[in-house]
């Protein structure tokens, strides 16, 4: 800004752009765009949301992949990895929205540390450096504070520090102070026209959604829908469109068939003073809201009259929304009442919100309904007449211009006509307040001057009376009378035009900026001060490029990072700590094959000895419990059926002496309950070994012992696991299942999850290479998964009993290899997934299958056949679980296991190679 | 309440849902293709199972034996030495070590009662089991086969006649179709109420819907019944077209009153995925509690091994949860034909555990609203 525009068009173009164009899914983000920018200067980017600013700012940062057209930025292609690799360390992006890229449960410190420690500062730098920015910032009063608890004006600047720890000389920032309140705003750009000042080399590229801010650039770019309207000062840019504002003057560059319908915004003054206008539509009196002990609304007060515009102006987070929660009675006030036409608001009476239309921030209508059902619904919901409500739906149609997207679903609908049909669910019962919270933010200045346009008819016409939040001060200036809001207080309400008069200010945003700093008071005005005190720091050097191809320190910085992110998320955390050994105890007890204390009875005709007997010898095996005898056919078949017998033993009559006898027609009738066939297979392994067992000791001592030829033993000796119990069988399986899916699942999700946060950007935009990433990634997770293992064998040999019989210390270093392979594995699923969910299921799935089917958990490796046996030999799980019945039950020492560790130890670089492989450096 | 309201807010959930078209694939595969795996994948207890035979007889009998072990039930067995065996179990390559002593033809002809040593690894707990069942009766069977020539064959005195009532066959297949449709039913009522609240949450929409006049109350009943229907019908399409069409397994009792039950343990696992859904707050946090709470309560509600082997306070803890009265109860109904003489007390105790559910999670999702 103190660069003179005729330098700043002298100097050679810090980026250039020849036929860039740019495709997200169907849309044309940008459209052959050619542009020069002019380097060491300010450049703003102005357009509404959606015509390409910040797809425009990504590629030239390198953090998206240039997909059409030229890009040279710092004198080479930015489409090369060798220059990207070269002057990444010199370039700082800030992508959109409040704190985007910063790590909300981290402190502040701990954020710019971390920022620091990836461009490889060493301690002593970047604790000099953090102390230097923070203090500048004003941030240094909360070192500690989760950067999710600031303020919007906080985060915004927190995020400049994290962009601003390495010096870069192109500094990229996407719509940085959106939402923000006007002094904070203030403060920000003070602070970087500060920093040019120091580094005057440093170009800085910023988009903005605020006209008043460009007009203070040195050279503007205008752009809609993905091509560059015009260029220049501006000066030039009013000049050419003969405006005195850029506001008229981006309106009077767009494109004919835009402009259509373009009217200029009249609201004409409220009719005051006829009679009934004084009736009072909403009255706030000293309306407070405290969460904890957080005040979010202090002591509102103030009076609308029925049918006026009021606005309320104020940034994010300064309680406007709170206090539009408890007008429509979403929210109950902790103190003072609000109350509609008279009769106070109670969150408990339903009928106050039919009197009330409300449309909440963003658009927050349901995108899979169409624009007729989403009418329909709410007509319904708000109980109006049915046979009224077509009408009215048709009304609200044409009213707010609709009717040409009836059946569209509101996703594929344009911004500014989503607010309308926002706009007219929230008219749909007829209201006689409205209440709008940010209603056009985003919105392109055509589009946001009809929807004022409609409001002001509402206003005037259908005396409705608006009540309407907003940041963006030209709009304030459209209300009739405002209130300036601020930490949850009301600083003043007046017209606009008396504010301003008020403070003797120039423009609203003065005037706000001035009530700002009265209730701030000398706080505000402290970090100000200390940018002038300060000597200016260390002189600058030229910057050393510190690249080398694998630096520890930027590994650890991930690693420090997501070890303490895991700590503050509590169901990540627990399920990373716990949910191995809440799994082992569920397939432990749940997969469980031995079966016992099965019930049975007997329908006992004969009732001799012998059947007493027959009956005894099942009763007395460990596997069966007694039920009272079965008296006849229909009790037998009754208790078969309600589950209360598994076995029913039917002894004919004359049992007993066909046995003396030794005559073979004797006929003993079992009946298994086969509804659930496992069971009942091991039921007729039983029954039939007991027959058997009875028979031949009662052919012993009828006969005597006298073997015959002919007869054999077979000897079973049950190895490893002599009581056959199905713990001591399952365990150490399930061990080398749960290392398997709960590591990769983590590891999968932490990259994955950053993608879906859009903090991946952090990586795109520094010198971080990708095995730095991954291994980085990494450590915690393996950390954590060990851990998880010696929790899991703890588990195993003291709550489950199950004797470990080896080597304890091959146990853990095959864990060891092990989990570095199944953390590799997830990292490598994480390439290919973009979404959390996708990544939950994806890595159950990839690793369950193969570690329950193919790595010889139920069947050995060597008897599968076909694919399942080329997939057990090399998935790593086949020699772990080797490994783990190895030293659990076997009692082997590493000397008996090498042959199993040398395909797991080989899994480990191919697993990390192909996740550094596949991990993309750049947005697609 | 409004029963209109309640009306109109389902409608919105089966528009809503009509538009999802993961959700609308999950349900369908569940429904069929999953019931279908379900039903003919269930591994047979011994396939391939590793066998090998240390000879050390090498007699007529000894060679008789090794040719019985044929796929698919075994490998062909591989002659291995003594020494190799320990080494071979060791590093699990073998399930079964079958050791045929010497002179053991001899002995056996002689009457001297040779013994064959078996050595079976008991970690493999499923083909140990059932597979040293079947090593013993091919090796009997040869044996006696063997010795028909030279001796004439006995009876036994007293025969065992075992019948399986109610699958005569023993076919897995049946039980595995009906447990996969207990169990996509838990599953998918979970999901679908779950997914739904978390949605609205990301979207804004539910603060939207509670400026309206509309209670809590309400908008939860709306999409209890309306995701409860979904899952409700294609519960019965897959019961009647997959099962009992596609896959013929015949269903023994009343459709009707295992429809009722279902109704009841829809109630009680919707409500259940609004409260988990409170508790989660996004999707993804919300898939990692499912598979915490989904895994214990399909394994261990005795669907997919008895209740009665598992230890005494697991099988009381799961009294708590829906699923194991529903399973008891499909399992009754539908298997062994049972009427509501039988199953009425699993009917009461989902009514009172989906009730409790019910008031639960609507305190926890007034809560949630705040």
């Amino acid at each position: 800004m103190t660069l003179a525009p005729q330098h700043a068009a002298l100097a050679a173009p810090v980026a250039s752009l020849q036929g860039v164009s740019h495709r997200h899914g169907k849309t044309l983000a940008l459209d052959g765009v050619r542009l020069d920018i002019p380097s060491g200067c300010m450049v703003g980017v102005i357009g509404p949301d959606g015509v390409g600013k910040s797809t425009l700012l990504s590629l030239l940062s390198g953090v998206q992949v240039v997909q059409s057209g030229r890009i040279r930025v710092l004198g080479g292609d930015i489409a090369e990895r060798g220059h990207r690799d070269m002057v990444c360390p010199r370039i700082a992006y800030m992508p959109q929205g409040l704190g985007k890229n910063l790590y909300p449960t981290l402190s502040v410190t701990e954020n710019v540390d971390f920022f620091a420690r990836l461009f490889g500062q060493d301690r002593e730098e970047r604790s000099e450096r953090i102390s230097a920015l923070l203090q500048r910032t004003g941030l240094s009063p909360f070192p500690d504070r989760p950067a999710g608890k600031l303020s919007g004006g906080m985060k915004q600047k927190l995020g400049l520090c994290c962009a601003l720890v390495h010096d870069p000389d192109l500094l990229i920032l996407d719509e940085p102070t959106t939402g923000v309140d006007p002094l904070s705003r203030r403060q920000f750009w003070e602070l970087i026209e500060d920093i040019r000042r120091e580094r005057a080399g440093m170009s800085v590229i910023v988009a903005t959604a605020y006209m008043e801010e460009a007009e203070r650039f040195d050279w503007l770019v205008a752009m809609d829908g993905g091509k560059i309207l015009a260029t220049g000062t501006p000066a030039e840019l009013r000049a050419r469109t003969g405006t005195d504002n850029l506001d008229s003057a981006f309106i009077a560059l767009l494109p004919e068939d835009k402009r259509k319908g373009h009217t200029d915004l009249e609201i004409p003054p409220p009719a005051d003073n006829q009679g009934t206008d004084d009736e009072v539509a909403i009255e706030a009196e000293h309306l407070t809201m405290r969460f904890g002990d957080f005040k979010a609304v202090d002591d509102v007060s103030f009076r609308i009259r029925r049918g006026e515009i009021f606005g309320f102006l104020g940034s994010n987070g300064c309680g406007k929304t709170t206090t539009m929660k408890m007008l429509t009675g979403l929210l109950a006030a902790t103190e003072g009442t609000a109350s509609l036409f008279g009769s106070p608001v109670d969150p408990k009476d339903i009928d106050v919100r039919r009197r009330i239309g409300y449309m909440s921030q963003a658009f927050s209508l349901y995108s899979e309904l169409t624009v007729r059902q989403n009418l329909d619904l709410h007509a319904r919901l708000f109980r109006m007449a049915p046979d009224r409500i077509d009408q009215r739906i048709e009304e609200m149609l044409h009213r707010f211009g609709l009717a040409d997207v009836v059946h569209s679903l509101p996703d594929a609908l344009p911004l500014g006509i989503r607010q309308r049909l926002s706009l007219a669910v929230a008219m749909i019962h007829a209201p006689d307040i409205l209440i709008l919270d940010e209603p056009t933010s985003g919105v392109d200045p055509v589009a946001r001057d009809s929807f004022w346009q409609i409001l002001a008819d509402l206003s005037r016409k259908d005396r409705v009376t608006i009540f309407v939040s907003t940041h963006f001060m030209n709009e304030a200036q459209l209300c009739d009378r405002i209130s300036l809001m601020h930490a949850g207080k009301v600083l003043v309400s007046d017209t606009p035009a008396a504010i301003v008069e008020r403070r003797g200010a120039d423009n609203l945003e003065a005037a706000f900026i001035a009530y700002l700093e009265d209730a701030m008071g000398a706080a505000s005005n402290r970090p100000a001060e200390q940018i002038a005190a300060d000597p200016a720091p260390a002189p600058q050097e030229a910057p050393v490029l510190r690249r080398s191809a694998f630096d520890l320190r930027r590994m650890f910085a991930y690693t420090q990072r997501e070890t303490l992110e895991l700590r503050r998320d509590p169901i990540r955390a627990t399920l990373a700590i716990l949910g191995s050994v809440i799994l082992m105890f569920v397939i432990g007890y749940g997969i469980n094959l031995d079966v016992d204390n099965l019930t049975f009875a007997v329908l006992d005709r004969d009732d001799t000895a012998f059947s007493h007997d027959y009956a005894l010898q099942i009763a007395g095996s460990r596997y069966f419990i007694e039920k009272p005898p079965i008296r006849d056919y229909q009790d037998l078949d009754r208790r078969m059926r309600s589950g209360e017998l598994s076995l029913a033993i039917e002894i004919p009559p004359g049992f007993g002496r066909d046995v003396e006898r030794g005559r073979g027609s004797a006929q003993i009738a079992a009946w298994i309950d086969g509804a659930m066939p496992t069971r009942a297979e091991t039921v007729q392994g039983y029954v039939q070994g007991i027959h058997a067992a009875w028979l031949q000791e009662k052919a012993r001592a009828l006969y005597g012992e006298s073997a015959s030829r002919g007869s054999f033993q077979l000897a079973i000796r049950y190895r490893y696991n002599p009581g056959v119990e199905s713990l001591v069988a399952m365990v150490p399986a399930v061990i080398p299942l749960l290392l398997m899916m709960i590591p990769a699942m983590l590891a999968a999700l932490s990259v994955v999850r950053e993608k879906e946060l859009g903090s991946i950007i952090n990586f795109y935009a520094t010198p971080v290479s990708r095995l730095e990433f991954l291994l980085g990634k990494q450590i915690p997770y393996v950390a954590l998964a060990m851990i998880n293992f010696g929790m899991l064998v703890a588990f195993a040999v003291m709550v489950f009993r199950v004797p470990l019989t080896g080597s304890f210390l091959t146990l853990a270093l095959a864990a060891l290899i092990y989990v570095i392979s199944a953390t590799g594995l997830g990292l490598l699923i994480s390439s290919f997934i973009r979404s959390q969910i996708a990544a939950i299921f994806a890595t159950a799935l990839i690793t369950l299958i193969p570690a329950v089917q193919y790595s010889g958990m139920i069947d050995p490796v060597s008897s599968l056949q076909g694919a399942g046996a080329v997939i057990g030999q090399i998935y790593p799980t086949s020699y772990f679980v080797t490994i783990s019945r190895g030293t659990f039950s076997k009692g082997l020492a590493f000397g008996d296991l090498i042959g199993s560790f040398i395909p797991l130890l080989c899994a480990v670089p191919v697993l990390l190679g192909l996740g550094t492989l596949f991990l993309k450096k750049q947005a697609s | 309440m409004r029963a209109a309201n309640v009306l109109q807010l389902g409608i919105k959930e089966l528009r809503g849902l009509l538009r999802d078209p993961v959700m609308l694939i999950l349900i369908v595969y569940s429904f069929t293709l999953s019931i279908y795996a379900a039903s003919t994948a269930m591994p047979e207890n011994l396939n391939h199972a590793a066998i090998a035979v240390v000879d050390e007889d090498q007699s007529p009998v000894s060679s008789r034996i090794i040719t019985a072990f044929t796929p698919p039930y075994f490998v062909v067995p591989k002659l291995v030495t003594q020494q190799e065996m320990d080494r071979r179990m060791d590093s699990g390559l073998e399930t079964f070590v079958l050791d045929i002593p010497p002179n053991f033809q001899r002995d056996l002809l002689a009457g001297r009662s040779p013994t064959i040593q078996l050595n079976v690894d008991a970690t493999r707990m499923t083909q140990a089991f059932t597979g040293g069942g079947y090593v013993q009766s091919i090796v009997s069977g040869e044996v006696s086969e063997f010795l028909d020539g030279y001796r004439g064959a006995s009876a036994s005195p007293v025969d065992l006649v075992l019948r399986a009532r109610f699958n005569q066959q023993l076919d897995k297949g049946w039980f595995g179709a009906v447990n996969e449709v207990i169990q996509s039913v838990t599953m998918l009522s979970i999901i679908l109420t779950g997914a739904a609240l978390i949605r609205e949450r990301e979207h804004g929409t539910i603060e939207h819907l509670l400026a309206m006049p509309v209670t809590p109350t309400e908008i939860m009943l709306g999409k209890v019944w309306s995701m409860g229907l979904v899952v409700l019908l294609a519960t019965i399409f897959s019961l009647v077209v997959v099962v009992q069409g596609w896959l013929a397994v015949p269903i023994q009792g009343s459709l009707l009153l295992f429809m009722a039950a279902a109704v009841l343990q829809l109630f009680a696992t919707t409500c259940m995925g609004i409260f988990l859904a409170t508790v989660a707050g996004s999707m993804p946090q919300f898939g990692l509690l499912m598979m915490l709470i989904l895994l214990p309560l399909e394994v261990l509600s005795g669907g997919m091994t008895p209740r009665e082997s598992m230890p005494q306070i697991i099988q009381d803890i799961m009294l708590a949860a829906p699923n194991t009265h529903f399973v008891i109860l499909a399992q009754s109904v539908l298997f062994r034909g049972a009427g509501l003489s039988v199953v009425w007390p699993q009917f009461l105790a989902l009514a009172v555990i989906g009730s409790l559910l019910f008031v639960f999670s609507l305190r926890r999702f007034r809560k949630f609203l705040r």
